[in-house]
């Protein structure tokens, strides 16, 4: 689906990123972690030519995607991104502009295809019962909703997520990942995801890239990335490891500084 | 989806049914009275009498350029808000109006028009506008990205900086010079020239047309630049013609009528009120009732002390700035809260 060879971008004469090179596969679902700064994003907006490469380049689909129009880049990814407006207008009619990449010139009206394609998305989302809404009054969980339904109204092959769970509460943490993760079976979506909470990346994600200084730490399945002594180098934090009883996935858990300061005086 | 397509066909229907009503009374209304049902019969046989001129020479001009002029600063106030996605930002916030107004009192104090005719007047504020607009643009270009920021900013600094240089040529000046630059600095509809009511009308219906053809790139662009790439729009490309459109659409309004204020910047905010957020039917709405508020506010100019005229400029202003307080105060959607 996506290769990226040796690719180094940055913002003017900082690098944020240096060589990275990694393959995404077909319905893969990968979650990029790092500590802040680590260039997580930098890397989601260089997968979308937000930024362009100073080194190296971005396969989608066997092309480089400098070689794709935008809209025909949009008609393959989809981004959900964290720095997202609120305008007043209906969920549907949100949902809906999903299907700008798929007007051709001298179009300006919704076909019946896409007025039914706007609704699967919100079907698959559960934000039909939302449509007649205004995005403003929205809260964080359904605004999160519509904006999967916005993408999924792309019909893309990839879709990007930035920091998704961002400033919502365990119950729709998991709603949204499982929708994600639902969407990634049903339809063959490949995801990529950017994720802080490594909990949620171990539990949701095929593959872990983890950055570290704008460079690639370490890189595999959550079990071969979520070891404390890698989290510990990257994270400057003292943490322990554990194996989820029912998924047998790995978790890390914090130690405050207070505990730390028990146990070395035990 | 019908719906809202049927709801669009209506509300246009409506905005057209104002925009003739509005336009017919402002044909009858005036210092001399002229009943509706005298009008058709007027047109048709009057020719030569002084009701057929009033009607053909006079209130028919201006209605034509307020249907043009109120059409496009209208039209740009959607456009420039939809693009800086800011609701405050009007036609003569980026400094082109005091540079039109400026070119046109550099020619007064000179007294340039005196050996290049009247029709340099508006030829030097469109000069004007056009420098202005040259430079604003060139300097908030960066690498190829247009900075909406600093366009906003340097284009509120010129227009300070054109309205103190407006005030030291005044200040400098002779009385009946004055009389000129404060007569159109208010703005006014009373053009006598066709060329130019023509022309003006060709530029607005012609550059609605244009900006058409970007309303799905300003509905993506009201997510934030980021996100309309998202959906494929070259954002780049569609904010350089978008301001090209409406720094030209402002740029021959001014030059022709002079700075009437408030059409661009209250139009759009009511069109929202009832029409939606939508650039598809938002453009067309503004433009139809930025005609109908501009042509109904000129009879108003020259109606209220008949025979003697008020500047338009100062009816938009207390009008639209009335109505500007009530939508502050009315619903906070109207001003795309977000």
């Amino acid at each position: 689906m996506l290769e990226i060879k040796e690719l180094t971008c940055g913002y003017d004469s900082k690098f944020s990123l240096k060589d990275i090179s990694f393959n995404l596969g077909d319905r893969e679902v990968l979650g990029i972690i790092g500590p802040n700064g680590s260039g997580k994003t930098t890397l989601l907006r260089a997968m979308t030519r937000m930024l362009a490469p100073k080194k190296g380049a971005i396969i989608l689909q066997g092309r480089d995607i400098s070689r794709f129009g935008l809209k025909e880049l949009a008609q393959r990814i989809a981004v959900v991104s964290q720095d997202f407006t609120a305008v007043p207008m209906s969920v549907e009619e949100f949902v809906l502009l999903g299907r700008i990449p798929h007007f051709e010139a001298l179009r300006f009206l919704e076909t019946r295809k896409d007025i039914e394609i706007a609704q699967k998305s919100m079907d698959l989302t559960d934000t039909l019962k939302l449509k007649g809404q205004l995005v403003t009054e929205l809260s964080g969980g359904e605004r999160q909703l519509a904006l999967i339904a916005r993408a999924l109204a792309q019909e893309p092959k990839l879709l990007l997520l930035d920091e998704p769970t961002t400033h919502l509460d365990i119950t729709h943490q998991v709603g949204i990942l499982d929708l994600i993760k639902r969407l990634n079976r049903e339809l063959a979506l490949t995801v990529v995801m950017v994720l802080h909470d490594l909990n949620l990346a171990s539990e949701y994600c095929n593959r872990l890239i983890l950055l570290d200084e704008g460079r690639v730490h370490k890189m595999g399945v959550p079990d071969e990335v979520l070891k404390y002594q890698i989290i510990e180098e990257v994270y400057k934090t003292v943490v322990v490891e554990g194996k989820n009883p029912i998924s047998q996935r790995p978790y890390i858990l914090v130690v405050s500084e207070e505990e730390r300061r028990n146990r070395d005086t035990k | 989806m019908d719906r809202k397509i049927s709801r669009w066909i209506l509300w246009i229907a409506v905005l057209l049914i104002a925009l003739l009503g509005v336009s017919a009374v402002s044909l009858c209304v005036g210092s001399a009275g002229i009943p509706f049902r005298k009008i058709i019969s007027l047109l048709l046989e009057g020719r030569g009498s002084a009701e057929y001129s009033i009607l053909l020479d006079i209130r028919l001009p201006r209605i034509l350029l307020g249907f043009a002029i109120g059409g496009s600063l209208s039209l740009a106030g959607v456009i420039l808000q939809g693009m800086f996605r800011n609701p405050l930002v009007e036609p003569y916030t980026l400094g082109i109006s005091g540079a039109a107004a400026l070119g046109v009192c550099i020619n007064i104090v000179l007294r340039l028009y005196r050996f290049l005719g009247l029709i340099s007047l508006p030829v030097f504020g469109f000069l004007g506008a056009i420098i202005v607009i040259a430079v604003i643009y060139s300097l908030s270009l960066r690498k190829g990205i247009l900075r909406m920021q600093g366009l906003l900013l340097t284009g509120v600094m010129f227009s300070f900086i054109s309205s103190s240089l407006i005030m030291l040529i005044m200040a400098v000046s002779h009385t009946r010079d004055l009389h000129g630059i404060v007569f159109w600095v208010m703005g006014s509809l009373q053009e006598p020239d066709w060329f130019l009511i023509k022309a003006m009308s060709y530029v607005s219906i012609t550059l609605l047309f244009v900006s058409y053809f970007f309303s799905l790139d300003l509905n993506a662009l009201s997510l934030g630049e980021e996100e309309a790439q998202h959906l494929g729009i070259n954002v780049e490309r569609t904010k350089k013609l978008l301001f090209a459109i409406a720094s030209l659409l402002t740029a021959f309004s001014v030059s022709v009528a002079g700075i009437i204020g408030f059409v661009g910047l209250v139009v759009p905010h009511f069109v929202r009120m009832f029409a939606g957020s939508d650039h598809r039917i938002l453009l067309v709405a503004s433009f139809l009732s930025g005609a109908a508020f501009l042509i109904f506010c000129d009879t108003l100019s020259r109606t209220i002390i008949a025979p003697m005229e008020l500047p338009v400029g100062v009816i938009t202003g207390i009008l639209g700035g009335s109505l500007f307080i009530y939508a502050l105060t009315k619903r906070k959607a109207v001003l795309g809260a977000r």
